[in-house]
């Protein structure tokens, strides 16, 4: 077959497929010429039958068929029979996961390759042209159809303009239905974020409402409480309202840093805070606490700089200056950081006076 | 009664005979085995995504047959020593149980995840090829606009499914999107407090995320992508210009045998591809992170790399807050709603603008270089240029530390390389298309440069040019029109020299075909004449 140059197909002379004497690739091309496809080239990939070229590649898709099928055994041995149960320091097991993706790629990748070169080199070189039909329909049809829609509109249509009574009954009857679908969905997931005498936006775990009206102590993770000495001049530490659960999740606002600061920068941040109405007298001694949760975006702001007194938070970058309030001095932080108003209670240890004067946590619309 | 004997050579032919009497199956079985697709190597990164989200599909099964999308709080009890004791959601427990005390659980869970990178990947990559060889111009809008979506659903089942182990790397993601969600002006606290149920963490987004990410998405997704082949199957291919190939008809290979063979064989390799992936690197290991405290994160804390952008321009916004009385919008809200809502849907309406600025409502069947179209490859590239940099941004305290940049630096080279960039590489892919363009024009009229120098008389040295088409009688070329498709650039191109030697251990028993034109037939070494110096 040669290779022609034109742009429409031919269009052939159909064939009476009942005819004896034709055969199955005549057949075909019956097929073809009725889903108006023009084969232009189809021929073998190699000159004669049985070529030594054709028989190579016979060998190299049987071979990877074969590289297959082996590796899909290996992949079973190892499934099975490989040690795969973790355990700690290295073990055998740790090989496991990679043994079982090597033998499946392998195994995967030879077939695809073998059938890929059945596709490309084994079977004939091809190239069919195919007429499109695009645009639009026929007129004829657009005005059928159309004039269909809109027989069918007039029938609905007129029909309730000429009886206002079922124009009425339909609007009454209908939205209601809609809603009645809409309403599970958005009543059941509703909630009131401002509800409650102690709405969850505006509180922490240390509001004294969680601990009977009286100052909730600040603890570590594990509950115990933390006197002054426990935190090293310059160090910080991590603390949660003493109450119970509130090392927990469910009280995600609640997480505090508590820091003790080297004299003279103390003496600093105290003299920023009580220029300050809000965090007015809420240090106590050298020490300071603030809101671990981002203004940003909730993230902890957990990395502490203690050579430049800042907070970084490691989500978006945010830094705040813990000499001065905890202003944010840059990133995309607005606000600063809540201080925390600290005490000793009778026994020594650290409560807090009451809740964060300021909101906790990432801003929004409504925020005081 | 006599026995009917049943002739075994029959059956076949009775079956298929009873199935068409039923379904009248015959001629459209006929047109789907006969139908013509056009190939290229392009036109298969599609298929990737396809690929990668059958493998999601049947990893994903597997995992739920596992994992436990709750919120109760126990103690961990598994073999994983580092962690026994320490007190974790169900949901985590289940991740670990997974990964560690379920024959090859771990796999399948690399597996899905890796895969759902590809299936990202590669709808980005198959975007990208729609968009600057001008696929999506009529009549296949609706399908750009799918395919978008699909993006879209793609990212939501990614963020839906990454959070739902609930360890200390994914909590903090969802702690982000809560506070997103807040940032959202009048609605923002009641959005988050119907999302969670109440405040953050609440004991419900693991089994919301569960059923969105295994039933809602992934339904979406599936009925869009049904729609999304349908149309490429109604519409017909695009096809690249060439020889025979014109607007009104498809040239290239029937689906049977070779095409549908050949995606056969690439699924397999998508397949491989995706195994060896999950066996060879880890990733997001789960137990390494810990389960989520609301206290504790560290740093190098990078969303998958589809969220990065995102991340990455939350992080390079500035602090600019709203004050409305006594009401605000935080700066988070720009970035996180408006920049996601903005970069999802403004490239939805990119046909429509396109058309009406050039006035083209024909319909195009054939694709167009993206040197041919200089304008829009300019705003492809600053689009992407802009992604780019969010993509860095994202991960610009990794950078930072690793080769030791000031962090605040990176931030603020982020923020100006946003604003100055894009426009900057609009103007240079433009310039580089425009450039492009013109050396196939002047190919065109003057032909290939051979190397060949040759002195004139004169003492004048000009360099012998091969004329790609007829010449007038003094040698020079006649013009060509220009096809919309490669024109040769190197001798060897059109078979004057011998193409390169391909395969390592044969030696090369016959010269490999020289493409031309597709199409046209090969030059084969015999065919060619030597070129002479012109002496």
């Amino acid at each position: 077959m040669t290779t022609l140059h034109h742009d429409a197909p031919d269009t052939p002379e159909p064939v009476d497929v009942s005819d004896p004497r034709l055969t199955r690739l005549d057949v075909v091309k019956e097929g073809l010429r009725r889903d108006e496809i023009e084969l232009v080239t189809y021929e073998s990939q190699f000159q004669g039958t049985n070529s030594k070229a054709e028989k190579r590649v016979v060998r190299n898709i049987a071979f990877l068929f074969i590289i297959a099928g082996l590796a899909a055994f290996a992949f079973l041995a190892f499934y099975i029979w490989w040690p795969w149960r973790f355990e700690l320091g290295r073990t055998l097991g740790d090989f496991y996961t990679p043994l079982l993706g090597i033998s499946l790629g392998i195994s995967l990748f030879a077939i695809g390759f073998a059938i890929l070169s059945w596709a490309k080199k084994l079977l004939p070189h091809e190239v069919s042209i195919q007429a499109r039909h695009d645009g639009a329909s026929p007129t004829s049809e657009q005005k059928i159809t159309g004039q269909t829609m809109l027989f069918v509109a007039d029938e609905l249509g007129t029909g309730v303009q000429r009886r206002p009574l079922l124009k009425g009954a339909i609007g009454f009857g209908l939205a209601p239905i809609g809603l009645v679908a809409a309403a599970p969905l958005i009543g059941g997931l509703i909630e009131n974020p401002h509800k409650g005498e102690h709405p969850a936006l505006f509180t922490t775990g240390f509001s004294p409402s969680n601990n009977g009206g009286n100052p909730v102590r600040l603890t570590r993770d594990d509950g115990t409480p933390i006197r002054p000495e426990d935190v090293s001049t310059g160090g910080q530490m991590t603390v949660f309202p003493g109450i119970p659960h509130g090392a927990t999740n469910e009280y995600a606002d609640s997480p505090t840093l508590l820091i003790h600061l080297r004299g003279d920068d103390a003496a600093k941040a105290r003299a920023e805070a009580d220029a300050d109405p809000r965090n007015k007298g809420s240090m106590w001694g050298d020490y300071i606490a603030y809101s671990k949760i981002c203004t940003h975006a909730g993230c902890p702001a957990s990395l502490y700089e203690q050579q430049t007194n800042r907070l970084l938070c490691p989500c978006h970058q945010s830094q705040f200056l813990i000499t001065r309030n905890a202003q944010p001095i840059f990133g995309p932080a607005t606000r600063r950081l809540p201080m925390l108003p600290l005490a000793l209670d009778e026994e020594g240890y650290f409560v807090a006076t009451s809740d964060y004067k300021d909101t906790v946590g990432p801003d929004f619309w409504e925020r005081p | 009664m006599k026995r009917r004997k049943v002739d075994l050579h029959e059956a076949p032919v009775t079956f298929a005979k009873g199935v068409d009497e039923r379904f009248q199956a015959s001629t459209p079985l006929r047109a789907l085995l006969n139908k013509v697709f056009p190939d290229h190597w392009s036109f298969l990164l599609g298929e990737i995504a396809l690929f990668s989200f059958i493998i999601l599909l049947l990893t994903g099964v597997f995992l739920t047959l596992f994992f436990d999308p709750s919120m109760s709080e126990v103690a961990y009890d598994g073999v994983y020593s580092s962690l026994r004791g320490s007190e974790m959601s169900q949901a985590y427990a289940s991740s670990l149980h997974l990964s560690f005390e379920v024959r090859g659980g771990l796999f399948m869970r690399q597996m899905h995840h890796w895969a759902a990178l590809l299936f990202m990947a590669s709808i980005v990559v198959h975007m990208l090829r729609i968009f600057f060889t001008g696929a999506y111009r009529k009549p296949r809008e609706a399908n750009w606009v799918i395919g978008m979506t699909l993006f879209l659903l793609g990212f939501l089942a990614g963020f839906t499914g990454y959070s739902l182990p609930d360890d200390g790397l994914s909590g903090t993601g969802l702690r982000i999107a809560s506070a997103i969600m807040l940032s959202i002006p009048v609605v923002g606290t009641w959005v988050s407090a119907a999302v969670f149920g109440g405040e953050f963490p609440g004991q419900f987004i693991i089994g919301r995320f569960y059923i969105a990410h295994v039933l809602l998405i992934p339904g979406g997704l599936l009925a869009l992508i049904t729609i999304h082949l349908g149309l490429v199957f109604k519409q017909k291919h695009t096809q690249w210009p060439g020889p025979l190939r014109t607007n009104t008809n498809v040239v290239g290979e029937r689906m049977f045998p070779r095409y549908a063979l050949k995606q056969g064989g690439f699924f397999m390799a998508v397949f491989g591809t995706v195994a060896l992936l999950a066996g060879l690197f880890q990733i997001n290991p789960i137990w390494l992170f810990g389960p989520y405290r609301a206290s504790e994160v560290s740093s190098a804390s990078q969303p998958d790399w589809y969220v990065m952008f995102l991340d990455g321009l939350v992080r390079l916004m500035p602090n600019w807050q709203i004050y409305l009385g006594n009401y605000s919008i935080p700066p988070l809200f720009w970035p996180a709603v408006v920049g996601l809502g903005f970069f999802t849907t403004a490239p939805m309406v990119w046909p429509w603008i396109e058309a009406r600025k050039s006035g083209d409502k024909r319909i195009h069947n054939l694709l167009e270089r993206p040197r041919d179209n200089p304008e829009r490859v300019g705003v492809g590239v600053m689009a992407v240029t802009f992604f780019l940099i969010g993509t860095i941004s994202g991960a610009n305290d990794v950078i930072a530390d690793k080769f030791h940049i000031s962090l605040n630096a990176m931030t603020w080279a982020g923020r100006i390389g946003l604003v100055i960039l894009p426009p900057v590489m609009y103007f240079i892919a433009v310039r580089v298309c425009l450039g492009l363009q013109q050396h196939d024009r002047e190919v065109l009229a003057h032909g290939i440069e051979t190397g060949i120098i040759r002195r004139l008389p004169n003492g004048r040295f000009v360099e012998i040019h091969q004329p790609l088409g007829p010449v007038d009688e003094h040698g020079h070329p006649l013009p060509l029109e220009y096809g919309g498709w490669v024109v040769p650039k190197k001798m060897n191109r059109v078979g004057a020299l011998a193409p390169a030697v391909k395969g390592f251990f044969y030696p090369v028993e016959k010269p490999a075909e020289a493409p031309v034109s597709p199409g046209l037939p090969p030059v084969r070494g015999d065919d060619r004449e030597e070129i002479t110096t012109g002496r």
